[in-house]
């Protein structure tokens, strides 16, 4: 490897050229204190060019495939609780739901859900382990405004009814409102900049908000289709973004539930709808799922997954929240609401 | 926030120092650029590049509070949890109290069919004390279809509250608190809402107005203009619901709509340079075999935008309002009538009017329409 693809600063990488380092195996073998002496610079830096060359390389004792993991350990470290969507059919073409240290997109056109089931998300996968859920907190970036409160707080009521009849363990310790809501944190992203900064601002939170399981954008796209006349600067922010997604879900094990929305392509047969952000985007997220009509009715295809076949299956929206298709469809009564409402804030 | 300075924040001076000198002065200035990039712009090591970023980060990230804290902190200040009642009973029950404050609520509908005549009525409720459901604050009311008239809002004024506005005095004072603009160009209206803030503020406005936001985007930018009209729709949207939420108010716009083909019938609009202006019926239409429907205007990328769609329409003599995009609400639609006092519902029946989510404007206008193919 060329010394010129570390990530040094250019006067630094000039020294080392100067002084004849020109490949990574012939810093390999060289102190720190040799290093600083012979391109003259100081032990600082030559602790920092050695921390970026790669050991293992060299490694005689385990060869190039040292510190890698076998397919099996993958499988038995693979045991992770999975947020459930709230729909039985839905979390079935998931696998089980929603996986921690992935990147799920969910598109869609304009008021088929997506936001009606990030919410839900946020919500379910605060259901604690002992009821079989995930236990973990939720962090929400609202970049459209379009977060209800009131519809949350009305999900979770929802949520805990379900469990107060389905876990007979319920009344022992029993779960308010007041707990989701708390253990739900919301930023309201305003533009780019500021997406791009929550975004190297998540280890920070991360860190304060130990529990979090969850990181909702909602929508990963509006500020990026706006203020962009570049559109090679768009690229190059969006993937270095979703790099840096990727190794926040990795690191802190959450999973990351990333909201876009759908454009128009001409076609040579007309106008097809496709997710926003273009070609590359496509390749970032680890798991597509596509929330569609058709017919009058709501369906979630998974259109992209490493693990899972393409699958699709029907869903509602009810008072209750994200539900299976075949559950009845009950109206929101606003005195209902407004009671609940009153009621769990005290 | 995008013009937040470096020199304002506590990068150590050395640091601070490199970036001045590469011409980084501003927080955008800085994390447009990738780490990498600035490594070598800056010619800094990679992990001092990482916690200069970091701290710039942490200023400019939004604040992250809790839902539940947020929740309680809005319901000590605001009545009916933010929401402005629109008189309308379906409504007020659907929306959960009325217009909510900090979002979008759009009107579609043809013309003719009361969007002008929601506004107005909105306009006085918004203007009314308390104790009158009212929010007690002036109205900012853009008018870009030179549509809006005086006398209609104090007619509507006088007949929702006859034992309010006994006097004259009053009712000058209600039209006194409407503050209108005709703004007749896009870059106009762009100009006035960026400067929105301090007036908003000054006057005391809580409720905004657009009526139309499709007139003017849609007579200068053209088929052939469409990326920009995108654009500087997508801006627009991102300013009214900056405003939206700052100022927790609600803020209102009617939008037109327009014929729709079958799947490629925008297709043909697109590339077709001659267009031509054809008046048809809709029976006509059909004969033709052209498959039209009716769809709100400005595009996906604009209903994205808006939060709460409502859609007025009309089925055979009957007006009817449908909530046809909403987070919180079933897609419902009842019954209504334009009176002296405004808009009302007639009835109490709700009926499901889910239609797959294609916000369509399902029954067809029985009179001639133009409309560009």
């Amino acid at each position: 490897m060329d010394v010129v693809t570390l990530a040094l600063p250019p006067s630094l990488r000039s020294k080392l050229l100067a002084t004849g380092f020109c490949t990574t195996t012939a810093l390999v073998s060289v102190a720190p204190f040799q290093l600083a002496r012979e391109a003259s610079i100081t032990l600082e830096e030559a602790l920092a060019v050695l921390s970026l060359v790669p050991r293992t390389c060299s490694d005689h004792t385990g060869g190039p495939v040292a510190g890698s993991t076998t397919a099996w350990d993958l499988l038995m470290k693979n045991e992770r609780g999975r947020i459930e969507t709230g729909s039985v059919e839905v979390d079935k073409i998931l696998g089980g739901g929603i996986l921690s240290k992935e990147l799920t997109e969910i598109c869609g056109v304009p008021g088929v859900g997506k936001t009606q089931l990030s919410m839900q998300l946020a919500v379910n996968v605060q259901i604690p382990v002992k009821f079989g859920g995930v236990g973990g907190h939720a962090i929400y970036i609202d970049t459209e405004g379009s977060f209800m409160m009131e519809r949350v707080l009305q999900i979770t009521e929802a949520v805990i009814d379900s469990l107060r009849i389905k876990s007979p363990g319920f009344s022992a310790a029993p779960l308010t409102a007041e707990d989701f809501l708390s253990h739900m944190y919301l930023l309201r992203v305003h533009d780019p900049l500021e997406q791009l900064a929550a975004v190297n601002n998540l280890p920070t939170l991360l860190d304060q908000h130990k529990e979090v399981k969850l990181i909702v954008f909602d929508s990963i796209t509006f500020n990026f289709r706006q203020d962009f006349e570049n559109m090679r600067e768009r690229t190059r922010l969006l993937a270095s973004m979703a790099q840096k997604l990727m190794a926040v879900a990795e690191i802190y094990d959450v999973a990351i539930v990333l909201v876009n929305q759908v454009t128009h392509k001409v076609t040579s047969e007309g106008f097809r709808t496709v997710p926003a952000l273009g070609e590359s985007w496509s390749h970032v997220c680890t798991n597509r799922l596509m929330v569609y009509w058709m017919d009058g009715q709501r369906y979630a295809h998974l259109a992209k997954s490493p693990s899972l076949p393409v699958g699709t299956a029907p869903y509602v929206i009810t008072e209750e929240g994200v539900r299976d298709a075949h559950e009845s469809h009950k109206r929101i009564k606003l005195d209902d609401a407004q009671v609940r409402s009153s009621r769990s804030l005290g | 926030m995008a013009s937040t300075e470096l020199s304002s924040l506590e990068l150590k001076d050395s640091i601070a120092h490199v970036f001045r000198a590469r011409n980084i002065l501003t927080a955008k200035d800085a994390l447009f650029k990738t780490e990498l990039e600035l490594v070598e712009l800056l010619d800094m090591p990679f992990e001092e590049v990482q916690s200069a970023l970091a701290i710039i980060s942490a200023k400019v990230c939004p604040p992250c509070h809790s839902v539940f804290d947020i929740l309680s902190e809005r319901a000590k200040k605001e009545a009916a949890f933010g929401h402005l009642p629109t008189g309308l009973g379906a409504l007020d029950e659907y929306l959960w109290g009325g217009i909510p404050f900090g979002v979008l609520t759009e009107i579609v509908g043809h013309a003719g069919i009361g969007k002008t005549q929601f506004c107005l009525m909105m306009s006085v409720l918004a203007t009314m004390p308390e104790d009158l459901g009212g929010l007690d604050g002036s109205v900012i009311y853009f008018d870009t279809e030179k549509k809006f008239r005086s006398g209609r809002l104090l007619q509507i004024a006088k007949y929702r509250f006859p034992e309010h506005f006994l006097s004259n005095r009053i009712l000058e004072q209600l039209a006194t608190r409407v503050l209108l603009v005709q703004p007749s160009t896009v870059a106009e209206l762009m100009l006035r809402l960026q400067g929105l803030e301090e007036s908003i503020r000054q006057h005391g406005v809580r409720l905004l107005v657009i009526d139309s936001v499709a007139a003017l985007v849609q007579s200068e930018y053209g088929y052939d203009r469409i990326i920009q009209r995108q654009e500087i729709l997508g801006k627009q949207a991102s300013i009214l619901k900056h405003l939206a939420e700052v100022h927790r108010m609600p803020i209102i716009v009617t939008n037109q709509v327009r014929f729709q083909g079958g799947p490629g019938g925008q297709a043909t609009a697109f590339s077709s340079a001659g267009r031509k202006e054809i008046t048809l019926t809709a029976e006509e239409a059909s004969q033709e075999g052209l498959d039209l429907q009716l769809t709100a205007a400005l595009g996906t990328k604009w209903a994205h935008a808006v939060n709460i769609r409502l859609v007025l329409e009309s089925l055979s003599g009957n007006r009817y309002i449908k909530i046809a995009k909403s987070p919180m609400s079933a897609t419902i639609a009842f019954h209504y009538e334009i009176t002296a006092a405004g808009i009302e519902q007639i009835g109490d029946e709700t009926f499901d009017a889910s239609d797959g989510g294609r916000n369509m404007i399902q029954w067809l206008v029985p009179y001639p329409l133009r409309f560009v193919i």
